[in-house]
């Protein structure tokens, strides 16, 4: 009743929605990255909405599975292989009993979903079975998997079954320049209108530093506009009295790394930070990797929650398609 | 942004999140509000109001966009403003002063921040001689003795889980003040003492960090798998709340080990003393206070 880790890939973890209520004690959500591959992934093997399910990066795992069991493989675009034979993605697929999933190069994105049925049944950790590596929490052992971990099958499945396909249409084509939404505010007014327009104008470039914690970007200088500093931020013109930092935030310490905060966000901290990427779109930066280029597209708040609306009514449109 | 009649600064943190900065300044009338106002709306159980998190001159509220619409959220924001802003500095605060051991000018942090200093407003010198030359100390010794001279308040969690910003109980001309780094470093050690803005922090768990590094801090306070009776007996993994106060007191390289060692035999436990802080009556008297906090916890 269980998965078996044989090759862990780069960075595998159990990922879930996440774990809300504890921000203010410093818990970031955690979950999912492209919480849109993780949903599809549940809705196709039938499993209840919020099963645990794993998350790769660049390179997928390769599992053994104990059962037969449904799988489906979303997010990233991945050749995936059942022992020898290439699988179907954004479909579920039958595993027999003693079946090895396997993955081949990554053609485009940049994280691959395993669901399977049941969900990975690891113990809740404040609310939630996601994995935060940054301080050893939650998941399997607070840690990315090993070779010889085994995982059990939980019991969130309500109708695993095989042949379930997410329409062509619907599947995310992952280009290597994303697109993402960004309100502007918070601090934005600390830089000058020029280094405002430069950063929705610039595609801006992954650097290596990209993880679940955040995104560091290069690609343009920015800078600050003059004063006096009020007291209690610190002198640097990028400094600020320490604040909440939402998930998404956009901060640019120095003017040159603009670093957009994800999942595992520190919850707080004293750079400025100048607008924050519409929460949908943070499955397009997970799935973009390091060399690629995102554009941050200006909206307000009524496009924020435009952007949000339809990507959302797609979620359920699909899920609904996939259910019946 | 809205503007009200207030300085007060009320922004969109994306489609989920409220933030609302009460002074770009940190003070503790401001704090005080903010707290107030946060207390106030936890009470109020908004539906759709998923997070309140209180800072130190703002505070953030994470919304459920589908159940309550962010402007509506803010006019009620600015009505709890007007009901209780006012009023924040009767508030008192039922608190714990506790004892933290730290080590200034320790080797751990020291070997780290010379790895860094290209992020550094001061390649040439060390954290601790930079901050006591802005802040116009004649000797490093003697910006050291102010660090560890009076209790700090926690203003803030988070950045991580348990990481308190400590705000220093004294007049603002003795507030110490320093920048972060000129770019984050990427990698802090665990239980460092760092100083950014005019905040103490202790870095629960090593990692990325732009707090200036001024020592370390030899008890945890974060455990995961809730191993010492202070995280188990509080069922908490993290050790500090919101509202402590901190008195910092200077160790040497021995008592360091030595509570490394409790820590190790799964003995350690920080002592502590329940009290009430009063803000105003800080105000009115820092000194007396300061030392009739630690008059309940030394005694």
């Amino acid at each position: 009743m269980s998965v078996i880790v044989r090759d862990p890939g780069l960075e595998t973890t159990v990922q879930d929605t996440g774990r809300l209520g504890y921000y203010s004690i410093g818990f970031p959500p955690s979950g999912a990255l492209d919480s849109f591959a993780y949903h599809v992934g549940n809705a196709l093997v039938g499993n209840e909405p919020g099963a645990a399910g794993l998350e790769a990066v660049y390179l997928g795992p390769t599992l053994e599975f104990t059962q037969d069991t449904v799988i489906a493989v979303t997010g990233a675009d991945i050749p995936a292989f059942v022992d020898d034979a290439e699988i179907p993605t954004w479909e579920s697929v039958a595993v027999p009993a003693g079946s090895v999933l396997s993955f081949g190069q990554l053609r485009a994105g940049a994280r691959p979903y395993v669901a399977v049925a049941g969900g990975i049944d690891v113990p809740l950790y404040y609310g939630s079975r996601s994995t935060y590596t940054l301080v050893g929490i939650g998941g399997f052992q607070g840690r990315a998997l090993r070779a010889g971990d085994e995982l059990p099958f939980g019991s969130l499945a309500r109708d695993p079954r095989a042949g379930r396909r997410v329409d062509d249409a619907d599947i995310p084509s992952h280009p290597s320049t994303a697109e993402v939404h960004l309100l502007v505010g918070l601090h934005s007014y600390r830089l000058t209108e020029d280094s405002l327009a430069r950063f929705t104008d610039t595609e801006w470039k992954v650097t290596p530093d990209a993880n679940r914690v955040g995104y560091r970007f290069r690609g343009a200088e920015l800078e600050f506009v003059p004063r006096e500093q009020p007291f209690g931020a610190g002198s640097d013109p990028a400094n600020v009295t320490d604040c909440g930092y939402p998930v998404g935030s956009v901060q640019v310490p120095g003017g040159v790394e603009p670093i957009v905060l994800l999942q595992d966000a520190v919850t707080g901290g004293g750079y400025a930070t100048l607008g924050t990427v519409v929460s949908v779109d943070r499955d397009r930066l997970a799935q973009t990797k390091t060399g690629d280029r995102t554009r941050f597209v200006p909206v307000d708040l009524d496009g924020a929650l435009e952007v949000r609306r339809d990507r959302l009514a797609a979620l359920d449109r699909i899920r609904s398609a996939l259910a019946s | 942004m809205t503007a009200t009649d207030t300085e007060t600064r009320y922004d969109y943190g994306g489609d989920e999140f409220v933030y609302v900065e009460l002074s770009p300044a940190m003070s503790l009338p401001v704090h005080f509000t903010s707290l107030g106002i946060t207390r106030r709306l936890a009470e109020e159980a908004i539906p759709g109001v998923e997070e309140i998190a209180p800072s130190n001159a703002s505070y953030m509220v994470r919304v459920d966009p589908d159940r309550l619409h962010p402007r509506d959220l803010v006019r009620e924001l600015q009505r709890i403003e007007g009901e209780v802003g006012g009023h924040s500095e009767d508030l008192t605060v039922a608190t714990r002063i506790v004892d933290v051991p730290i080590m200034l000018n320790d080797p751990w942090t020291h070997e780290v921040l010379m790895k860094f200093r290209d992020r550094h407003q001061d390649p040439t010198g060390t954290d601790l001689d930079y901050g006591a030359r802005i802040n116009g100390y004649s000797s490093t010794e003697d910006f050291i003795d102010a660090l560890a001279a009076s209790p700090y308040l926690v203003t803030m969690m988070g950045f991580v889980p348990g990481l308190p910003w400590c705000f220093q109980l004294v007049p603002r001309e003795r507030q110490v003040e320093v920048p972060k780094y000129v770019r984050p470093r990427t990698e802090t050690p665990e239980r460092a003492f760092g100083f950014g803005g005019a905040f103490a922090v202790i870095y629960p768990v090593k990692g990325a960090g732009g707090y200036q590094l001024f020592g370390s801090a030899p008890a945890p306070i974060f455990d995961g798998e809730q191993r010492l009776p202070d995280f188990a007996e509080n069922d908490s993994v993290v050790f500090f709340r919101h509202g402590d106060v901190i008195n910092y007191r200077r160790v040497d390289q021995e008592e360091y080990d030595d509570v490394r060692a409790q820590v190790d035999a799964g003995t350690w436990r920080y002592s502590y003393r329940e009290l009430e802080f009063s803000p105003s009556r800080f105000l009115a008297d820092p000194d007396g206070t300061n030392a009739a906090m630690k008059e309940v916890l030394y005694g």
